[in-house]
């Protein structure tokens, strides 16, 4: 591993002006993605800080129906956590379906959210990446790009958002919670990871000094029939070719409202309203998910070794609808 | 008889060593010492400020199978590290050393954790809890038991991160079935696929806790 100092910070202000005074610096919380990258040469900080002592580790039902997630909670807590499982079960499904006990266990929401794609060709320093280092070129593009993404992509950059965890988030919506120099914000999912385009080094909408302090789930009663279904090369530990978190809200065969958002074949986390609005007040059978399926991969773009996740992506998500809402 | 020769103090270490430190070397070389030492800071942050690679220790104090340390260590080492290279337990292994197979679960604060990603220096004030601290004395954990009754084992390297882990699986008490309980241990690889074993002694302890 590369040289680095090490600090340790005790509340969010001192977390802030830690990362802002010093250059090539990264906040460590569980360090399971971090450190890993770490070993690999991938990245290379030049000051740590430590933010396991701040206090971001409660989850509170919020006055307004909603549920407020510390980004120091590990993943496994908020997985088995009764109001996740009974108000959000996708989002307890998707966080079991990824990693193992042990990394779950450590594993914080904040830093899920700001997990590295797991493209080979970005974990393998030999080969050129714009991710790893910008300018350099794609190795996936023209490689063996099975695992990589379908939607999303650019000319730059074909890697899959590795993420369960946001896929469920993507569908309930969720807001996440950041406080920086400036003081606070608030930042929908879908507004917070950025597509590859001409700069897949940058991942998402943080600035430097930002502290991601909590993840929101707005009400939504309806959540509670929802469910995240994860397809994969083996049946455990592994990362989704593709994955499904669906939200339906049904009423005597009749799609009230509908929450889609595909893991595995996009460069984030993928949601697509038009495939939704084409559920709504629709008719909750075979028929009507497969055509939201159809809208759903509609501007996708296979390449040569991953062409066959755009059928697989639309059968994911039928089956996981036909779960959901019946047939 | 010629002039005597002046030498300068460097030059007196050079042709004349001596055993023993006189007085006034001990008191320079204190003194340097002290500046140096206040000093350290400032040259880290200059050096840090230039590209110049430096080592700050780090200041840990922990708890490891029951003994509090306090320790100095380079931010770098891991978990895995410390337990094996500063205190010379070895038997946490290191299998992969990047959180895939699980050679090397230990229980943070009764958590079961992969040691190989975690920076020691983040366990500030935990409690580690590795193979070596599972038994009490002479008793063997009834994990340890259970994995010896069942033969969960060939080879025994990947062992005492299952033993670890099937401990906190136990403790976290979400497995209710066979199935549940081989999903909850596919952190842990073992290549001499002992899995059907495994189940059975990590099924006996569940039963009997």
């Amino acid at each position: 591993m590369q040289p680095f100092s090490f600090s340790r910070v005790h509340n969010n202000r001192e977390a802030i002006n830690a990362i802002t005074k010093e250059n090539d610096a990264k906040f460590i919380g569980g360090g399971t993605n971090l450190v890993d990258l770490i070993k690999l040469g991938i990245e290379n900080p030049k000051h740590i800080i430590d933010i396991n002592a701040l206090s971001l580790k409660q989850i509170e039902n919020l006055p307004n129906g909603g549920v407020r997630i510390g980004a120091l909670v590990r993943n496994s807590d908020l997985a088995y956590d009764e109001t996740i499982r009974q108000r959000y079960p996708v989002l307890s499904q998707a966080l079991l379906s990824g990693a193992s006990p042990q990394l779950r266990n450590m594993a914080t929401v904040g830093g899920n959210l700001l997990q590295r794609t797991r493209c080979p060709y970005f974990y393998d320093a030999v080969f050129p990446c714009n991710k790893r280092q910008p300018g350099s070129g794609c190795s996936a593009i023209n490689g063996y790009n099975r695992s990589n993404a379908i939607l999303g992509t650019s000319d730059h950059c074909i890697a899959t958002h590795p993420s369960d965890m946001c896929v469920a988030l993507t569908a309930l919506d969720a807001i996440i919670h950041v406080q920086g120099v400036n003081g606070e914000r608030a930042i929908n999912i879908t507004d917070f990871h950025l597509l590859p385009g001409q700069t897949p080094h940058i991942e998402n909408i943080l600035e430097k000094g930002d502290l991601i302090t909590a993840v929101e789930l707005p009400a939504m009663p309806f959540a509670q029939r929802s469910f995240y279904l994860k397809i994969r090369d083996r049946s455990s530990y592994e990362f989704a070719l593709s994955s499904v978190a669906v939200a339906l809200d049904v009423n005597g065969g009749t799609i009230g409202q509908a929450r889609i958002a595909l893991g595995g074949v996009g460069t984030k986390p993928w949601r697509n309203k038009e495939a939704e609005q084409a559920l709504t007040g629709a008719a909750a059978n075979r028929a009507t998910y497969l055509s939201a399926a159809d809208i759903a991969v509609k501007n996708a773009r296979g390449y040569k070794y991953n062409n066959f996740k755009i059928e697989l992506a639309k059968r994911t998500l039928v089956r996981a609808l036909e779960t959901t809402g019946g047939m | 008889m010629g002039k005597e020769k002046k030498y300068t103090p460097a030059e007196k270490i050079k042709y004349f060593p001596r055993r023993g430190t006189t007085r006034r070397e001990f008191i320079l070389t204190m003194t340097t010492a002290g500046t140096a030492f206040a000093l350290a800071p400032k040259i880290g942050y200059a050096a840090r400020q230039r590209g110049i690679p430096v080592f700050e220790n780090v200041k840990l104090h922990l708890n490891i199978n029951g003994a509090a340390r306090n320790i100095s260590i380079d931010p770098r080492v891991t978990l895995l590290d410390l337990l094996r290279e500063n205190f010379s337990m070895h038997g946490t292994k290191k299998g992969c050393d990047h959180g895939q197979c699980g050679a090397c679960t230990v229980l943070v604060n009764d958590r079961r954790v992969n040691a190989c990603l975690i920076l020691a220096a983040t366990c500030e004030n935990a409690e580690v809890t590795s193979i070596e601290g599972l038994a009490q004395g002479d008793k063997l954990h009834p994990m340890q038991e259970a994995f010896i009754k069942h033969d969960a084992f060939q080879c025994g390297y990947c062992t005492p991160g299952q033993i670890c882990s099937a401990v906190g699986l136990v403790k976290e008490g979400h497995a209710k079935t066979d199935a549940d309980i081989q999903e909850l241990m596919s952190g842990n690889i073992c290549r001499c696929g002992a899995y059907r074993n495994i189940l059975a002694a990590v099924k006996e302890v569940q039963q009997n806790a």
